[in-house]
């Protein structure tokens, strides 16, 4: 063959210019005027409260603040791990497609550390407002409120303290796990990067151990930070696959965010030996776990409703005979199933950038929509909605992790030059 | 001289010799009729100038029919032919005809495709295939051109052309 790797600049780097600066913090920019309206505008509309306080809980305007805080976090949180996920997917595959953009899918894990602060933080101002099983009188038998069902939850979230207390159990989970996913990206980039100096296949190796390490603990971990962090907000209700459920939102969504990092590279003129055969399989992988994920929603739905025990039911009557999330259900679906299956049928939508560029930000919006569905309506019930402060406040998320994981791309070099399969990455041809 | 019976067959030791051979063929104005091979060599339909095969059109509207058909199938029986109430639902619940929906859209696409591949190469069950030279189901590359079809060039020009490409033998093969 004629060419062959060497013959392109391996130690290229991306550069985070001013101008690409600018336009992030523009898109922050305009998050947090669209926010701080939103904000105004729930403070003094207030049209609700009489109907709210009627029920006994008066609403106040910082509960769609802290709901809103809440689906972000989850939402960047799992955008974020997959990418560490899909990185020791590769190792552990043993794929050589994939190793001149393997960075760039470890570069998501950069927001990890950031978001691990913000879920704690958030968890401990929101508390009350955001999880139903935070009130200390569900577990007072002697309380008009006790509500056994929840009770017999409780070791799950206050072991080994006495329910009703600190949740030592939920807190600990949660630090586990993000200490674990920050552990692990840590490792995975200085040996990658290690790599570079020392060459050889011993980095190949250690990588491959590592992830393998990590894909036992993320498979518990992912699942059970689900049911935490999401599931336990409607804390009645239980699915027994809402932990894949999650897990696919996050995949689907990652592997856009991943694409369009990439074609992102490719138009600044780096990552050149990645060419359409490379972003083909990227398609791929989105089309194909997009009909994962509606096959998950859609396995989750029918057996309700097929069942129609009322115990279960409850999750999509609250939702879909809301008129404010009964239309979002519909949208939900059509974004993140009907439109991408139908966009990305053909070779060439996946091969080409434009379509699956729209793709990319269609999903990456239309799985906001799906965690959107997963958490206002269990916290905000009747009061929740899409307004400036929902778009607003993911414009801001978005932008910022948009910062924190260029910034971190920047630091070290784009493609891996010691990698034992970059020869077989540069050759792929599908 | 008639289309489809006589041919120059070219045979070739090694797959990177075929290729580079197809490139030099092609080039030199000749139409290949076809190359055989005994295993499948990656990124030869590129060097032959093949177009890509239209069989995922057939596919989608196979499937397309596939979804029509079930859901009307399903329509039919629960709302008219035979309506019953499963599990307190409506006659016709939609939700619950996804699952055979999806079924007949798969099964058949993959046997419309199937099909259609099958008949557009000529696959039938009795078909009698032509084999140019017993050895390409073993270890050898061999390419076939129809001479009738290059009657533009001189066979002498096409032997010559073949034996500089890398071909260790030329031979003759026709059909009845």
């Amino acid at each position: 063959m004629a060419h062959d790797v060497q013959h392109y600049n391996l130690d290229q780097k991306f550069e985070f210019t001013a101008a690409t600066k600018k336009a992030v913090f523009m898109v922050l920019g305009i998050g947090a005027a669209l926010l701080i309206l939103g904000i105004v505008m729930a403070v003094f509309g207030g049209g609700h409260h009489e109907a709210a306080e009627a029920e006994g809980h008066a609403f106040h305007w910082y509960e769609r603040l802290y709901a809103n805080l809440w689906i972000n976090n989850v939402y960047f949180t799992g955008i974020a791990i997959i990418g560490v996920f899909f990185f020791a997917i590769q190792y552990a595959a043993q794929a050589g497609w994939s190793t001149a953009i393997i960075r760039v899918m470890l570069s998501l894990g950069n927001w990890l550390p950031i978001a691990g602060v913000l879920m704690i933080v958030t968890f401990f101002i929101a508390n009350h407002d955001l999880f139903h099983w935070t009130h200390a009188y569900l577990f007072d038998k002697a309380s008009p409120e006790y509500d056994k069902i929840i009770d017999g939850k409780g070791s799950f979230f206050y072991w080994p303290m006495a329910k009703g207390t600190f949740p030592v159990f939920y807190i600990f989970r949660m630090v586990l796990f993000f200490g674990f996913w920050v552990f692990f990206f840590k490792k995975f980039q200085s040996l990658t990067y290690n790599e570079d100096l020392i060459g050889g296949t011993s980095s190949w190796y250690k990588i491959r151990s590592w992830s393998a390490y990590f894909l036992i603990f993320f498979a518990v971990s992912s699942s059970i930070a689900a049911w935490d962090w999401v599931m336990s907000i409607d804390t009645h209700w239980f699915s027994t696959l809402f932990g894949w459920y999650v897990f696919s939102s996050w995949f689907v969504a990652g592997l856009s965010t991943i694409t369009l990092i990439t074609i992102f590279l490719k138009s600044q003129g780096l990552l050149e030996m990645v060419n359409e055969n490379h972003v083909h399989d990227l398609g791929k992988f989105i089309f194909g776990f997009t009909i994962f994920w509606a096959y998950l929603w859609f396995s989750q739905f029918l057996l309700i409703y097929y069942a129609n025990i009322p115990e279960e039911t409850v999750y999509f009557i609250e939702r879909l005979s809301s008129d404010i999330y009964g239309p979002y259900i519909f949208v939900n679906l059509a974004m993140n199933f009907a439109l991408p299956f139908l966009l990305l049928m053909t070779r060439d939508s996946k091969r080409h950038g434009v379509f699956l560029k729209l793709v990319c930000a269609l999903i990456i919006a239309g799985h906001w929509v799906d965690f959107f569905l997963m958490v206002q309506p269990g916290t905000l019930g009747h009061n929740g909605g899409v307004g400036f402060m929902e778009v607003g406040m993911f414009l801001v998320y978005g932008a910022a992790f948009t910062f924190v994981v260029l910034s971190g791309l920047a630091k070290g070099k784009l493609i891996p030059k010691n990698h034992p399969m970059l020869e077989e990455s540069y050759h792929h041809h599908i | 001289m008639e289309r489809d019976t006589h041919f120059v067959t070219g045979v070739y030791e090694d797959e990177d010799v075929l290729l580079d051979a197809i490139t030099q063929v092609r080039s030199s104005g000749i139409k290949i009729h076809e190359v055989y091979s005994p295993y499948p060599v990656h990124g030869i339909d590129d060097y032959l100038g093949y177009k890509r095969s239209k069989l995922p059109i057939a596919a989608f509207l196979f499937g397309l029919l596939g979804t029509s058909l079930a859901l009307t199938m399903q329509f039919y029986m629960m709302r008219f032919d035979w309506p019953m109430i499963i599990g307190g639902k409506d006659y016709a619940a939609f939700p619950d005809f996804i699952p055979v929906t999806f079924e007949l859209t798969v099964l058949l696409a993959a046997f419309g495709m199937v099909g259609v591949f099958m008949v557009s190469t000529n696959l039938k069950p009795w078909a009698q295939p032509r084999i140019f030279d017993l050895r390409i189901t073993d270890d050898k590359h061999v390419m076939a051109i129809d001479i009738a079809n290059n009657s533009a060039v001189e066979l002498a020009k096409i032997e010559e052309i073949l034996k500089s490409s890398g071909a260790s033998e030329v031979n003759k093969k026709s059909f009845e």
